[in-house]
C-alpha cells in the first residue's frame, strides 16, 4: 500500500466522470491574451462558476483544462477548443451559460458538447483566418497573393523559445483569397471581424485556410510569405482572426469538432 | 485613445499588460462625474497590479457616484518609445483616457527606486516635471505609500504628499477638489493648493521654503503662509472592520508577481525591529476581527477565483487570534483546493500546527523566516529577538512533518556590523541542514539563504545611522560564501542569493535625501533612467556620475548623503513630517541600539511611549474579538451549489 506522503491530501481528489469540449472567443481588446493568460482566466472563471471540474492528484493538483492549438498572441479567435473533466456530469448548455458569464468580456463561451468519439485533436487539422490589411488596397494583396498561390514553397524565418525555425507557409496553404470589406458592414463592438473605424480608409481582407503544421503557420507567416514573394508590408500591423477550426473534408470546407455531422457555417 | 494605442502593441513585449479588461476592474461615465483620479503605479504592471494601497484607493474613489478614478502603470522602454514616435500620451489601462485629462494623479510609492518611473509617466501625459511650472490645467500629483514619508527628493515634481493610511484622506482631497471647481477655481492653482495643504494629512512641498547652513545640512523648513501648518501629521484609519478593502479585488489577465486573493488581516506593527520603517510608521497595531476576516476572505474568493488567499500583515503570525483564523478557514475550503498563505510570519512566533493548517488544502511550498541577523548580537543591536534555538526547533519539527526547504532572509549592512556577524549565518544555516536531516531522515533537505542590503530610512532609530559602503557589503558576503562552502557536505544542500550593494546604495540617497536630491532623480532620468527597482535596467554609473554633476557644486555628495553618521542636532529633511514618533524616544532607541539593549512590544508589556497613540489620538486595536469566522459550515467543494449533480 501506498504511503501518503505530508502534502498529499489524504482523500485522493475525486475521478473525472464526464468530459465536455467547449468552443470559445478571444476577441476586442482580449486578443492580446497569450495562450497562458488564457488559460488562467479559464481557472478562475471556472471556479467563480462553480463548474465541478475534476483535479490531477499528488502534491500540486491542478485543474484538469486540456487545450487544443491557441491562437497566438495578438490575434482573435472566434474557434478556440478546450475539454474540461468534470467530476459530476454536467448539462452543456448551463456549462456555457455559467462559463460564459464569469469570463471577463472577449472571452466568450460559444458552444460545448459532451466528448465522444475520438479525442479533439483528430477532429482538428486546419484553421480558417481572416486578416484585416489596414493601408493595403484589395488588388495589391490579390496580386501579391496570386504570386504566392503560384510557388509551390515559400519558406518564411520564425524565431521560436527553441531557436530559429524555417516554415514553409506555400505548403500549408490550403486555399486563399482576398477581397474588400463590406460597404456597410454592421458595428458589433468586440465582435469579429473588426470593422475598421473609419472605413473610408483602404483595406484589404484576406482569407486563408492553412493546415496544421508543426510549427503550426500563423497568419504572420502567410504576411512575411507575401512580404517574400512580393514585397508585400503593411503600413499598420495587421489584425488577425481565427474563423474557424476542423477537419479539412475533401471539398475543402472544416468540420465542426464539437460534432461529427456539424459543419462550421461560413462567416 | 485605445484606436491610437492598439496599432503599437503587437510590436511591445507582453501588450495585454496595456489592454485593461481586468475582472472587477471599473468604467464610470466621464462626464456625469465632478472629480476624477488617475490613480499611478510607478512600476510594471506585473508588479503594480496586485498591489493592495491602490486597489483599496481605487474602490474606495469609484464607490463615490461623484469620482472616476482609473488605473495606469509604468509603461516599458519599448512601448514608451513607440508612444514617444506615435504621440501617443500616457493612458489608463481601465478605459485609456488620457493621464494628462484628469484632476489629480495619484501615485503610491512603495519604494524610492520608482522616482524616475514618476518622471517619466508626468512625461509622456504633458503634465511639466516641475510643479511650478502647471497651472490648472494640470492634474494635481500626489504622493503617498510608505516612501512618501520622505517626499523631499521628489518635492519638486509632486503637488502634494500624503502621510499615512489613505482610505480617509482621499475623499477629503476629493471634496476639496470638487468645491474648488465648482467655486470656478477662485485664486487658481495656488488656492486649491493652500486648500490641500491645510488638509490633515497633506504635505505641500512648494509651500516652504527650506534653507541650508553652512554644514550644508538644512538649517530651516518654513511655511510661507499663515494657512500652512508647520507640522504635518500623518493620517490612521481605526477600525478596519470598517473598511473591508478591497472587497472585489482586481483579477488580471496577465500574470503578475502575487497570485492570490490578499486579505490585510492587521496593520501597525509594534515588535520594534529598528530597521523597519513600515513597522515605524504603521503604529499603533489594529487588528481587523475574526468575523471581519471571515467576511473579506469569502467575498475575495467569491469574486476573484483565484485558490490562495493571503493573510497579509507585517507579521501575521502575531494576530492574536490567528490560530482560530487559519483552523478555521482550512475547515471552510476543505476539498476546495484552496490555500493560505501567510507571507510575513516570525520564527517565534509560529508553530507546526499553524503551518499545518496553512497548507490543509493546497500546496505546501517551502518555510520563510527572517532572522535578520547572524548573530545574537546583531540581532539585539536591531531589536529583533529570535533565538538561534527557536529557529532549529522550528525548522526540526517542520522537517519531520515533511518540509524539505527553509528560507532564511538576512540583511548585511547593519549598524555596528563586523564580519564575525555575517559569518555566523553560515554556522546557522549549517546547523538548519543538520537539524532537518537529523528530523527527516534524508539528505535532500534544503536551505536557501537571502540576503538583502541594509538600507537606514527616515522615521526610525536608524534614520541617523551610516549606510555601510558596498564594497563593505559585497566583500562581507564573498566570505560569507566561502565559509558555507568550508563544509562542502552541508555546503551543497544551502543555496545562496543576494543583490550586489550598489542598488542599495542609491536606495539610500533616496530615501534620506533632502530637495537637493531632485535635481539627481532628473539628471538620471534625462539620460534614461528607468525602472531602477529592476537590475536589467538599473544603472549605478548613471547615478553616481548625476549625484557627482548635480550634488558636488553644492557642496554635498553620495556620500554625505549615504555612509555619513548623523548627530542628534542634525535636522533631517523630514523633521516636519510627523509619523507619531517622538524624535526624542527614536534617539533613545537609536543609543540602545548601539549598547545592544532590547525593546519589548507594548501589546504584551507596558507601554514605552514612542508616542504614537497620543500624538495621533489612535489606540492599540487587538482582540480576542470574541467574534466567530461566519460562515462557520464546512463549504461544498467547487460546484457544489450551482451545478445540481446529474
Amino acid at each position: 500500500m501506498a504511503r501518503i506522503r505530508p502534502g498529499e491530501a489524504a482523500n485522493p481528489a475525486p475521478p473525472t466522470v464526464q468530459r465536455i469540449r467547449v468552443r470559445f472567443a478571444k476577441r476586442g481588446r482580449l486578443r492580446f491574451l497569450s495562450h497562458r493568460d488564457v488559460a488562467r482566466s479559464f481557472e478562475r472563471a471556472v471556479r467563480r462558476a462553480g463548474v465541478p471540474v475534476a483535479h490531477s492528484h499528488g502534491f500540486s493538483p491542478h485543474p484538469r483544462l486540456s487545450w487544443i492549438g491557441a491562437a497566438p498572441t495578438g490575434a482573435a479567435s472566434e474557434a478556440e477548443y478546450l475539454e474540461i473533466g468534470l467530476t459530476r456530469p454536467v448539462d452543456p448548455a448551463q456549462l456555457v451559460a455559467e462559463l460564459d458569464a464569469a469570463l471577463p468580456d472577449g472571452l466568450d463561451v460559444l458552444d460545448a458538447a459532451v466528448a465522444e468519439g475520438a479525442p479533439l485533436a483528430e477532429r482538428i487539422d486546419a484553421s480558417r483566418w481572416s486578416v484585416e490589411l489596414p493601408g493595403v488596397a484589395p488588388e495589391t494583396a490579390r496580386a501579391a497573393l496570386a504570386a504566392l498561390l503560384a510557388t509551390e514553397s515559400v519558406v518564411v524565418e520564425r524565431v521560436t523559445p527553441s531557436g530559429r525555425r524555417e516554415i514553409d507557409v506555400r505548403a500549408a496553404l490550403v486555399e486563399a483569397d482576398v477581397a474588400a470589406p463590406a460597404p456597410s458592414a454592421p458595428v458589433r463592438s468586440g465582435v469579429t471581424p473588426p470593422t475598421m473605424a473609419d472605413s473610408g480608409a483602404v483595406c484589404a481582407i484576406l482569407t486563408a485556410v492553412v493546415r496544421q503544421t508543426t510549427p503550426a503557420v500563423r497568419p504572420d507567416d502567410v504576411l512575411g510569405a507575401l512580404d517574400v514573394v512580393a514585397g508585400l508590408k503593411p503600413p499598420v500591423p495587421a489584425k488577425a482572426t481565427r474563423m474557424a477550426q476542423g477537419r479539412l473534408d475533401n471539398r475543402g470546407r472544416l468540420a465542426d469538432p464539437l460534432g461529427s455531422d456539424r459543419v462550421t457555417t461560413q462567416v | 485613445m485605445f484606436p491610437a494605442l492598439e496599432p503599437l502593441l503587437p510590436r511591445v513585449s507582453k501588450p495585454v499588460q496595456y489592454v485593461g479588461g481586468e475582472l472587477n476592474a471599473q468604467l464610470k461615465d466621464w462626464e456625469s462625474t465632478a472629480v476624477r483620479w488617475a490613480l499611478l503605479y510607478p512600476d510594471a504592471y506585473e508588479v503594480g497590479l496586485p498591489n493592495q494601497g491602490l486597489m483599496i484607493l481605487y474602490e474606495v474613489l469609484n464607490e463615490r457616484d461623484d469620482v472616476l478614478a482609473e488605473r495606469c502603470y509604468a509603461v516599458w522602454p519599448d512601448l514608451e518609445a513607440l508612444m514617444r514616435e506615435n504621440g501617443v500620451p500616457a493612458f489608463t489601462v481601465d478605459a485609456h483616457r488620457p493621464v494628462g485629462a484628469f484632476d489629480l494623479l495619484g501615485v503610491s510609492f512603495s519604494t524610492e527606486l520608482g522616482y524616475t518611473n514618476l518622471l517619466t509617466t508626468l512625461d509622456l501625459a504633458g503634465i511639466p516635471l516641475h510643479a511650478t511650472d502647471r497651472d490648472e490645467s494640470h492634474p494635481v500629483v500626489v504622493a503617498g505609500g510608505h516612501a512618501a514619508f520622505n517626499p523631499e527628493p521628489i518635492a519638486d515634481f509632486v503637488d502634494v504628499a500624503t502621510l499615512g493610511d489613505g482610505e480617509e484622506v482621499v475623499g477629503e482631497i476629493t471634496d476639496v477638489v470638487k468645491e474648488w471647481k465648482a467655486e470656478g477655481r477662485p485664486g487658481g492653482r495656488r488656492e486649491l493648493l493652500l486648500r490641500l495643504a491645510g488638509t490633515d494629512g497633506c504635505y505641500v512641498p512648494s509651500l516652504y521654503d527650506v534653507t541650508y547652513g553652512e554644514d550644508r545640512a538644512i538649517e530651516s523648513v518654513t511655511p510661507q503662509h499663515e494657512r500652512v501648518p508647520r507640522t504635518v501629521q500623518k493620517r490612521t484609519t481605526s477600525d478596519l472592520d470598517a473598511w473591508p478593502y478591497p472587497k472585489k479585488p482586481l483579477v488580471p489577465l496577465a500574470e503578475t508577481v502575487h497570485e492570490r486573493a490578499s486579505v490585510e488581516i492587521f496593520r501597525g506593527c509594534t515588535r520594534g525591529c529598528r530597521f523597519c520603517q513600515a513597522g515605524m510608521i504603521t503604529r499603533p497595531v489594529r487588528e481587523r476581527s475574526l468575523a471581519g476576516i471571515g467576511e473579506m476572505v469569502d467575498t475575495a474568493v467569491r469574486a476573484s477565483g483565484f485558490d490562495e488567499v493571503g493573510l497579509l500583515s507585517l507579521s501575521s503570525a502575531d494576530h492574536s487570534e490567528i490560530a482560530e483564523i487559519t483552523k478555521g478557514l482550512a475547515d471552510r475550503y476543505e476539498g476546495t483546493n484552496t490555500s493560505l498563505s501567510l507571507p510575513s510570519t516570525r520564527v517565534d512566533a509560529f508553530n507546526i500546527d499553524l503551518a499545518n493548517e496553512i497548507s490543509r488544502n493546497g500546496r505546501r511550498s517551502g518555510l520563510t523566516f527572517a532572522p535578520e541577523g547572524g548573530s545574537e548580537r546583531i540581532r539585539r543591536v536591531i531589536n529583533k529577538m529570535v533565538s538561534e534555538e527557536d529557529l532549529i526547533r522550528t525548522v526540526s519539527e517542520a522537517f519531520a512533518q515533511g518540509w524539505r526547504q527553509v528560507k532564511l532572509y538576512f540583511m548585511c549592512g547593519l549598524p555596528t556590523e563586523e564580519d564575525s556577524d555575517v559569518l555566523e549565518i553560515a554556522g546557522m544555516a549549517h546547523r538548519v541542514i543538520k537539524a532537518g536531516r537529523e528530523a527527516s531522515g534524508r539528505n535532500d533537505v534544503r536551505c536557501t539563504i537571502s540576503i538583502g542590503g541594509f538600507v537606514p530610512k527616515p522615521h526610525t532609530p536608524f534614520q541617523w545611522a551610516a549606510q555601510a559602503h558596498p564594497d563593505v557589503v559585497d566583500e562581507r558576503l564573498r566570505k560569507l560564501r566561502t565559509a558555507i562552502n568550508s563544509d562542502r557536505r552541508l555546503g551543497r544542500n544551502i543555496g545562496m542569493r543576494y543583490h550586489d550593494g550598489q542598488p542599495s546604495l542609491i536606495e539610500g540617497l533616496l530615501a534620506r535625501g533632502d530637495r537637493r536630491v531632485g535635481r539627481v532623480i532628473e539628471r538620471v532620468w534625462r539620460e534614461g533612467g528607468r525602472f531602477d527597482g529592476w537590475s536589467e535596467h538599473f544603472s549605478y554609473e548613471r547615478w553616481t556620475g548625476a549625484a557627482a554633476a548635480e550634488l558636488e557644486p553644492l557642496g554635498v555628495s553620495l556620500d554625505w548623503f549615504t555612509t555619513r553618521d548623523r548627530d542628534r542636532e542634525e535636522v533631517l529633511p523630514w523633521d516636519h513630517l510627523d509619523s507619531g514618533l517622538e524624535r526624542d524616544w527614536l534617539w533613545d532607541d537609536w543609543q540602545d541600539a548601539l549598547d545592544g539593549r532590547e525593546q519589548d512590544d507594548c501589546r504584551w508589556t507596558p507601554c514605552f511611549d514612542c508616542g504614537v497613540c497620543p500624538s495621533t489620538g489612535t489606540d492599540i486595536e487587538v482582540g480576542p474579538s470574541g467574534t466567530t469566522l461566519i460562515p462557520l459550515t464546512v463549504v461544498n467543494p467547487v460546484g457544489g451549489n450551482r451545478f445540481p449533480s446529474g
